[in-house]
């Protein structure tokens, strides 16, 4: 079993042509490297109507619904996050209960609020209350504003971790170009977040130092929008010398432990 | 055969490599079945003058010659820079490096015009390195400026003899300079595939159609980044052995010879 925590889809409002070919290769792509389950989001439009990562209600709310779609196309293959923007609090907190009730079996928060801010908490708590983990997108090391976002960095995801210890969060693509030294240092001691390790980045000395830091049991495994990188770091993790029961953890258990029980058999 | 156009061994300025040495470099070509490699000196193009360290590279990878090849790295406008150039070909270095950026220097200016003319008489290809780091993820005092494709295209234009061999570049760098050049000016630029997407954004794929088989090398950038990446990008693409030998090592050769 391999479990992909951090996959995307495209709709026909995503704003390219090539939205279906992308979710299929997506797939495909998964079926050779073996991913048993694309646990996914939507980001609203993809920038095509609202911005990425400040997505509308009416872009979230369709991203919800076409994930919904591909979770029932692909039965048992296909998972979906819920995608909110904590600026709309009733819309965040309706959808997470709606979608929850749906299915889902995540809460995908981008970057449309500072994880430090306090409108994550009630998003924070509807999460825990339905065993829902987070997928937070994390800028690691955040030393300055960048344009399209408002990003939080691993030690600000760490305060909002600390102030939720119900709640379990995901620090997203811990490869996803940022200082990640900086990143798990800044999550070591707190153990409610765990690690995706997509993103582009595969620094060599990444994954050592991922394990070596936070512990196998803490890391998960993911491909975002790049899945030649998810497959070398996969492949590279199999050679650490890691037990087979580490890297079972890594590619599917713990992924199993966070979120809603049972959902990926 | 796969012969890895870009690697490198020296540490780096601005993070702590834990394998950066000559017998780390085979242990992952082993792994991984890459026979032959390309092999830079990771510090030089941060030195003032990187002599020493291209003295230090040749003689580090001189037990292993057959399977490491040395590329020296040039810093055009130091005084007697041309002797480093005859001193490359003395050693029978496949190619050199120069890297404008973080030797401060105008990536199309006339130091690393001349440079290129040079290295074109001398038959060399030449090396040039897009960035090194993601930009998200530089140190705080790495300012240096990636690569820009006008300037690969100026170097391109320079003299048909040119030889430029563009490492870490991304889908629209390549797309930008290759679709800005005439056929002619364009065979005379190859690419390394380590920074090029696979899916489900199929970059590469994308890539070998548009841009053609025949114009990317196999480079991994160790020990900055895992070699198992460029590996896994092949893997993930439907390619005939032929073309699979050629993107691993057989474009690169033949547009040497």
């Amino acid at each position: 079993m391999l479990i992909d925590v951090h996959a995307h889809f495209f709709t026909e409002r995503s704003g390219r042509t090539d939205w279906q070919e992308r979710n299929a290769s997506r797939l495909a792509a998964g079926e050779r490297i073996g991913v048993t389950a694309h646990v996914a989001s939507i980001l609203g439009t993809w920038g095509a109507r609202s911005p990425v990562y400040f997505p509308s209600p009416d872009d979230l709310r369709h991203a919800n619904d076409r994930m919904a779609t591909m979770c029932a196309v692909h039965p048992g293959r296909v998972f979906a996050y819920c995608v909110v923007n904590p600026n709309y609090s009733d819309v965040a907190l309706a959808e997470i209960d709606a979608r929850a009730a749906a299915g889902f079996v995540g809460v995908k928060l981008a970057a449309s609020r500072r994880a430090t801010d306090p409108l994550l908490d009630p998003i924070a708590e509807a999460a825990a209350a339905r065993g829902l983990p987070i997928l937070h997108h994390v800028w690691q090391h955040r030393w300055r504003e960048w344009p399209g976002q408002e990003a939080s960095d691993a030690a600000e995801l760490a305060v909002l971790a600390a102030r939720h210890p119900r709640t379990t969060f995901i620090l997203a693509h811990l490869g996803g170009g940022g200082d990640w030294q900086l990143s798990l240092r800044a999550i070591r001691a707190i153990p409610n977040v765990l690690v995706d390790l997509s993103g582009s980045g595969i620094d060599c000395g990444m994954l050592e130092r991922a394990v070596e830091t936070v512990g196998v049991h803490r890391l998960l495994w993911g491909g975002d929008v790049t899945q030649d990188t998810a497959l070398a770091k996969l492949r590279y993790l199999d050679t650490l010398g890691l037990a087979g029961e580490a890297m079972d953890l890594i590619r599917h258990g713990n992924a199993e432990r966070v979120f809603p029980a049972g959902c990926f058999r | 055969m796969i012969l890895d156009t870009s690697a490198f061994v020296g540490p780096y300025p601005f993070r702590h490599l834990v394998e950066h040495g000559v017998n780390d470099l085979v242990r992952h070509m082993d792994r991984l079945g890459i026979d032959r490699a390309w092999v830079g000196h990771l510090a030089s193009p941060w030195h003032r003058d990187p002599a020493p360290a291209n003295q230090e590279l040749v003689h580090a990878l001189r037990p292993l010659a057959g399977r490491l090849a040395p590329v020296p790295t040039i810093l055009p406008g130091l005084p007697r820079w041309q002797d480093d150039l005859a001193r490359a070909r003395e050693h029978e270095a496949p190619a050199i490096r120069v890297f404008p950026g973080p030797q401060g220097l105008a990536a199309a200016g006339p130091a690393v015009e001349a440079l290129v003319r040079a290295a074109a008489a001398a038959r060399l290809p030449v090396l040039l390195t897009v960035r090194f780091e993601d930009v998200r993820q530089r140190h705080p005092l790495d300012h240096t400026p990636d690569l820009e494709a006008a300037a690969v295209r100026t170097l391109a234009r320079l003299d048909p003899q040119v030889r430029l061999l563009v490492t870490h570049a991304d889908a629209a760098f390549v797309e930008e300079v290759h679709f800005g050049l005439t056929p002619d000016e364009a065979r005379r630029v190859l690419w390394d595939i380590s920074w090029i997407w696979g899916p489900p954004d199929d970059h590469l794929a994308r890539l070998l159609t548009t841009v053609g088989g025949d114009r990317f090398a196999f480079g991994t950038g160790m020990p900055l980044r895992l070699p198992d990446g460029p590996v896994a990008k092949l893997d993930l693409l439907d390619l005939s052995a032929t073309t699979r030998r050629a993107l691993e090592s057989g474009n690169v050769l033949g547009w040497r010879a």
